[in-house]
């Protein structure tokens, strides 16, 4: 028996002016993958190009093992054949229609017909109060949160979400972040998510397809694709950090703490979380939260003391070096040049890597798959 | 009802409202057609559609009238073809100045529904389709939506147009009482007999009230369709 056919296989070329080409070719697998580089970077064409909006010049698309695009078979189904679900940037809720008949519109208009019912859509969401309004009454959170909806309702088998909460501020983008959780935790489909902000991509991506000038940089598990050194002009716009899975051992009730297992050795104490005991997630550690040490601290107020080594240092800017530490999983610490020379921090030096409990906070959490 | 219009004034009237009528229903579809190819169509001589379009604006209307004559009379080329394969006569009759209001109205038709077509959101198109709405599904339930304070202002221009066309009509259809008599002709041939004066006035009166009537339509339907189109109204 075959193995099943990844949720998304693109291998496109497509010139888009003199000076910007795409050739991207790359597998994403289920669960959220994030498309993720800087603007310009060509992100939007892919998902363009994978809607059918946007025509490569050559190569091939396929989502499920179902073929889209293929420039040598000649097929190219249009968008309307293709489902896949679009989220726009811009939402782009038909502002004629309520919010009813926008969800419906696949059905009606679309004629799609999926498993998911207009009723758990909206729980999921939380719909149900908007349903007979007009998008021009909606916030824009909530013009999002239906834009989601009506994708998800016109029965895709892939989603794609081209930076939804770009257009958003600070409170807006939180109170759709835990929706964004919950339709990757529940919907079942795959998702390919467009974004260049790294918090987003933590929090909700399981792989990362990094891009760089309409090319493919490097595809993997997010903890990897973070932690490479050599993609750090790349992923280091963001404040430097690493991103470690770990899992939840347990609570602690009285000292309101909970310890995160990274590995049976290494672990962390942090500020009590509302998840069950085993549950898996991933944590960022800015490396200006991590600390190194020669010798164990004793007697210091910082609770998570990781034993580790150094693997290696990368310049920062100023007068900072990055230090990537093997403390069971890699984990990034930002020292002073001056400090690092005094410690004699080189590959394979033993190092004690501080990290503040503090230093854990909601936005930094990400539930693995 | 009706005592302060004689029986030949109110057919005038009636005569121009239903010539005026049936030209906005034949035209719209084709100015909408029209409008759809100049503004989304790459086609050779898409200037020159835009330029024979536009021709009724700038030509003298009895000029238009002289051309329509020719062409669509008994003995013309497109006229005689009409008469011999469907038995639908033009010339002298109300089908015809039917057919000169349209040609008249047509410009100001086309230009209000390309104005409103360049003005459409082609991303709504775009997320439509990946919802599965086909071509033709997309027009229907997003695109029409859109144009619709365009073909109601359009509509009633050339409705306005219709009811009171003049130089083309009567070059091409000339004079006929009950046939193509229409309200502006009527003005004119009761301005032609030394009694006529009273009747004159009276018509005008109404050609006034119509054609501004018309226009305050026309702005309200469209304020009235353009707010629902950004979706403040429900």
């Amino acid at each position: 028996m075959n193995a099943p056919a990844p949720a998304l296989h693109i291998a496109v070329e497509k010139r888009l002016s003199e000076r910007i080409t795409i050739a991207a070719d790359f597998q994403a697998g289920d669960g959220v993958t994030a498309l993720f580089g800087r603007s310009g970077a060509g992100k939007t064409s892919l998902v363009e190009m994978i809607a059918g909006l946007l025509r490569p010049d050559r190569g091939r698309i396929a989502v499920q093992g179902r073929v889209l695009f293929d420039s040598q078979a000649r097929i190219d189904l249009p968008a309307e054949a293709r489902r896949v679900g679009y989220v726009f940037q811009d939402a782009r809720l038909f502002p004629h229609l309520t919010v009813r008949r926008n969800l419906l519109y696949g059905r009606w208009a679309g004629r799609r017909r999926g498993a998911l019912k207009l009723e758990t859509v909206c729980r999921l969401l939380d719909l149900d109060p908007l349903l007979e309004r007009r998008p021009g009454a909606l916030s824009g959170g909530e013009v999002q949160r239906v834009a989601i909806g009506r994708a998800l309702l016109a029965d895709p088998a892939i989603l794609l979400m081209d930076e939804p909460l770009a257009s958003l501020d600070g409170p807006r983008k939180n109170e759709i972040l835990p929706f964004l959780e919950r339709l990757k935790e529940e919907s079942g489909v795959p998702i390919v998510y467009v974004s260049h902000a790294m918090e987003e991509v933590i929090r909700l991506a399981d792989q990362m397809v990094l891009l760089d000038g309409g090319r493919v940089a490097a595809v993997g598990p997010i903890e990897d694709v973070t932690t490479r050194l050599d993609l750090r002009p790349l992923t280091g716009r963001y404040e430097a950090g690493a991103v470690v899975p770990v899992r939840v051992e347990g609570h602690d009730e009285a000292y309101e703490l909970t310890t995160l297992l990274i590995t049976p050795e290494a672990k962390l104490q942090v500020p009590r979380l509302k998840l069950p005991v085993g549950a898996a997630l991933r944590i960022r550690l800015r490396a200006r939260d991590v600390t190194l040490s020669l010798t164990r601290p004793e007697g210091a107020s910082t609770l998570n003391v990781l034993a580790g080594a150094v693997r290696e240092l990368a310049p920062a800017e100023g007068p900072f070096v990055d230090v990537l530490v093997d403390a069971g999983a890699p984990i990034w610490s930002r020292v002073t040049r001056l400090s690092a020379d005094r410690m004699g921090l080189a590959p394979g030096r033993a190092v004690y890597a501080v990290v503040k409990a503090g230093a854990i906070d909601r936005a930094s959490l990400g539930r693995a798959g | 009802m009706g005592d302060w219009l004689t029986p030949v004034e109110w057919e005038a009237l009636a005569l121009s409202l239903k010539v005026a009528s049936w030209s906005v229903a034949v035209s719209l579809p084709l100015a909408l057609a029209t409008a759809w190819a100049l503004s989304r169509g790459r086609f050779p001589g898409r200037t020159l559609l835009n330029g024979v379009v536009h021709l009724p604006l700038i030509l003298p209307p009895v000029v238009t009238g002289y051309l329509l004559l020719i062409a669509f009379g008994a003995q013309g080329p497109i006229g005689g073809v009409l008469q011999d394969v469907f038995g639908i006569s033009v010339a002298f009759r109300w089908t015809g100045a039917v057919l000169a209001a349209a040609v008249m109205g047509f410009p100001l038709m086309v230009r209000a529904i390309r104005l409103s077509l360049d003005g459409v959101d082609r991303r709504m198109e775009a997320a439509a389709r990946t919802l599965g709405a086909g071509p033709a599904t997309v027009f229907a339930t997003v695109t029409l939506p859109q144009l619709l304070p365009g073909m109601i202002a359009g509509a009633i221009l050339s409705f306005a147009k219709g009811v009171g066309e003049f130089g083309a009509t009567i070059t091409f259809v000339a004079n006929i009482p009950g046939e193509t008599r229409t309200l502006s002709i009527a003005i004119y041939s009761f301005l032609q007999t030394p009694s006529g004066d009273a009747a004159a006035i009276r018509l005008t009166v109404i050609a006034v009230a119509l054609s501004m009537a018309a226009l305050v339509a026309s702005e309200l339907l469209a304020r009235r369709a353009s707010r629902r189109i950004k979706g403040f109204d429900a």
